[in-house]
């Protein structure tokens, strides 16, 4: 690493660090009982997220799945909103409306996130798609787990934005489990992942997704190709999640994986493999790990206090947005019956 | 104006949706084919260009995924499909995006996206190529369902549908598509207001799609031998224009409700309990429907034909509702005078 990555790769580091400290805060006060909805944390899977949010602008667009918080973090998602959000407060990013599953911050470009596994492929690709007709000169991110590929949905929705040749980007972060349910026992674990994306038509690569140092500059090449014009792209990123499936408990001691897999995912864990890095570099002293943490825990503080002071969705609002109000008044002047002529062939 | 069909007006409006805004756009599978799906699509590539109007790979689940994506960055989509059974593939797209997508994110985005799904009868359909699923769409929050029945609504009902800013499932019977306009047609019509048909005051029959016209036939029969019904033909499932069947309802005390799928959770089912509810001291019989049985459909038109309601069957049910005696016979024999698997002469399969 040169020394001109030094200011480069402290601010990933800062802000890996602020997602993971984020994380582990909502793990902390979830027992509390005030975030009262599922909840998917990205603790061990912050690279990822980093290394793509940190290519984008705010008027590319993101979408992603139920274990969002990171992309819409690294996307520049308003973290107090987001914190209201899992709360159920009126001033969170969905008003209450959508809790932690479904996030979605418009001014950053971070358009949703949803519950069900893969169906924000195709809209992302619609996303893409609607750029394209827009020219818009943007790209759109699809965030997906290793196991939205084992959904129909995705190979139409990839094949279509290889026919269109659509500037989307598909991040998959294979964290190797669906649930509790290993990969082994649901994709041949010979055949790897982004070769399918490949034999569908898409460029497509791999990566250590724990260390950002060995494949960010890469990243930043495929996102500025697919602004030439080179999309689709698909990336694969082996990464590994600490907590359950849902919630904040640890299950590295109880069995649900083996315990070989765990020992070596944790020896690789990316916030740490990065803050040794550029300790060893001296590019980072402890002391202004220190102060990062400080700052940041003051932010994340703020965040929480903001959400628990705001004010719930008020109950007679559970029928607000049912439908949207629609006034067709002007369809209905700018029609002519009597000038309107057609003419069959 | 005369020899203007149902799927002329269909046409007249997209185009006339693509000529008012340019956010307008028009896809499905064989979109622009040669036979440009029963003629709805025809001319239209060749006004607004294959940017607006494209043909697309048969993936329903995605491509519905794909609307909603243009619809939220601004686009209004209209995505035809041949048939109604095919967008089955497409119901988590529908239900978990499109129809949630105002609530999910509390209004910040918008999915004015408009599905043209139509259903097939008769010429050995079979099972799956002539569902009538308005009631599977109707159900979801968030949604609206339009079926017209004449052409002189369908051309108003398409432009509001494509203008609304929430999902439509826009509904066409295959059987209306050759139906012939008799008055101008291009006027704007509401969506959620129904279409009073037919004034009587012996008994109210509401109806949606193919069977208004099934039920025109057979209250037409009826009032030359002094029988009259109100007629009601729905236009829009969902929202349902409920003032207008209670008040009708309210006048007449006796409810047919007439619907082209299956009988069990049906619209008719609906309407049947939400008057029972609402309007029980009114009424003075107990509510019929006529609606597909609980059954799957089989392809021989011997065994399809006598699952259909034909205007017959609708005559001698409001019949033995009034307890009147009349020989429905002649209805009958004039329905005999073409196939019964097919709606005219025009028709003659496959699709
Ligand atoms: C269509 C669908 N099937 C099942 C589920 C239940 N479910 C929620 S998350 C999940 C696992 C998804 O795994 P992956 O995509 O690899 O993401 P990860 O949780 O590993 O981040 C499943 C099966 C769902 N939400 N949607
Ligand atoms: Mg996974």
């Amino acid at each position: 690493m040169e020394n001109t990555g030094k200011v480069k790769y402290k601010n990933l580091f800062y802000k890996m660090l602020r997602i993971r400290m984020v994380e582990e805060e909502i793990a902390q006060r979830y027992s509390q009982k005030k975030m009262r909805c599922p909840t998917h944390l990205s603790i061990g899977q912050e690279a990822v997220a980093v290394a793509v949010g940190e290519n984008l602008f705010a008027t590319d667009f993101a979408v992603s799945s139920h274990r969002a918080h990171a992309h819409y973090l690294a996307k520049g998602g308003n973290l107090s909103a987001l914190i209201a959000e899992i709360y159920g407060k009126a001033t969170g990013c969905a008003g209450g409306y959508g809790g932690s599953m479904h996030l979605s911050d418009l001014t950053v470009g971070f358009v949703a996130s949803t519950a069900i596994v893969a169906n924000t492929v195709p809209l992302g690709v619609g996303l893409s798609f609607s750029q394209v007709l827009k020219k818009q000169n943007a790209i759109t991110c699809i965030f997906i787990g290793d196991a939205a590929i084992e959904e129909g949905v995705f190979y139409e929705s990839l094949n279509f934005a290889v026919l269109k040749k659509l500037p989307v980007l598909f991040i998959c972060e294979n964290n190797l489990y669906s649930v509790n349910t290993p990969l082994h026992l649901r994709q041949p674990i010979e055949r790897p992942i982004f070769k399918l994306a490949h034999g569908i038509g898409a460029k497509a690569e791999q990566f250590d997704g724990n260390d950002i140092v060995s494949m960010f500059d890469t990243v930043s090449k495929v996102i500025k190709d697919l602004r030439n014009q080179g999309g689709p792209w698909f990336l694969e990123f082996h990464t590994y999640r600490y907590k359950v499936h849902c919630g904040p408990e640890d299950d590295l001691n109880y069995n649900a994986r083996p315990k070989e897999e765990i020992d070596y995912w944790l020896a690789r864990d990316p916030v740490s493999l990065l803050q040794s890095k550029l300790l060893e570099l001296s590019f980072l002293s402890l002391k202004e790990i220190d102060s990062y943490k400080q700052k940041i825990q003051e932010e994340i503080n703020k965040a929480f206090d903001f959400a628990e002071n705001s004010l719930f969705p008020s109950i007679n609002d559970k029928y607000k947005f049912q439908y949207i109000d629609n006034n067709l008044e002007w369809l209905h002047s700018v029609l002519n019956p009597q000038k309107e002529v057609y003419t069959i062939e | 104006m005369s020899n203007i069909k149902f799927i002329n007006l269909v046409n007249a409006a997209l185009k006339k949706a693509m000529q008012l805004d340019k956010s307008v756009l028009c896809y499905g599978l064989g979109m622009n084919d040669p036979t440009r799906i029963f003629g709805a699509s025809e001319g239209l590539v060749e006004e607004f260009g294959e940017e607006r109007v494209f043909d697309m790979p048969t993936s329903e689940n995605a491509m519905t995924g794909v609307g909603i994506g243009l619809a939220i960055n601004g686009f209004r989509p209209v995505f035809s499909h041949a048939r109604l059974d095919f967008i089955l593939l497409a119901m988590d797209q529908i239900i978990n995006n499109a129809a949630k997508w105002n609530t999910m994110f509390a209004g910040a985005m918008s999915v004015p996206i408009t599905i043209r799904l139509l259903v097939g009868r008769g010429w050995g359909q079979g099972p799956t190529h002539c569902q009538s699923l308005q009631a599977n769409f109707a159900h979801i929050p968030g949604l609206k369902v339009v079926m017209p029945s004449f052409p002189e609504d369908v051309y108003g009902l398409l432009l509001s549908s494509i203008f609304d800013n929430n999902p439509v499932i826009f509904i066409e019977h295959r059987w209306l598509h050759n139906i012939v306009c008799d008055t101008n047609p291009y006027d704007f019509v509401p969506l959620g207001k129904a279409r009073t048909v037919v004034n009587g005051s012996d008994i109210t029959v509401v109806s949606m799609s193919y069977m208004t016209i099934e039920a025109l036939h057979a209250i037409k029969f009826l009032q030359e031998r002094g029988v009259n019904c109100d007629l009601i033909d729905l236009r829009t499932v969902k929202p349902i224009d409920w003032e207008t069947i209670y008040k009708s309802i309210n006048r007449t005390g006796k409810l047919l409700v007439l619907d082209t799928g299956f009988e069990f959770c049906s619209i008719a089912s609906e309407i049947i309990s939400k008057v029972s509810m609402d309007c029980f001291n009114n009424l003075n019989i107990a509510p019929r429907r006529l609606a597909m049985p609980d059954v799957s459909v089989p392809t021989s038109y011997i065994l399809a034909n006598s699952l259909y309601t034909y205007s017959e069957n609708i005559a001698s049910e409001i019949c033995k509702m009034l307890k009147v005696d009349i020989d429905t016979q002649p209805l009958k024999n004039k329905r005999d005078n073409f196939p019964r698997d097919t709606p005219g002469d025009w028709f003659e399969g496959p699709f």
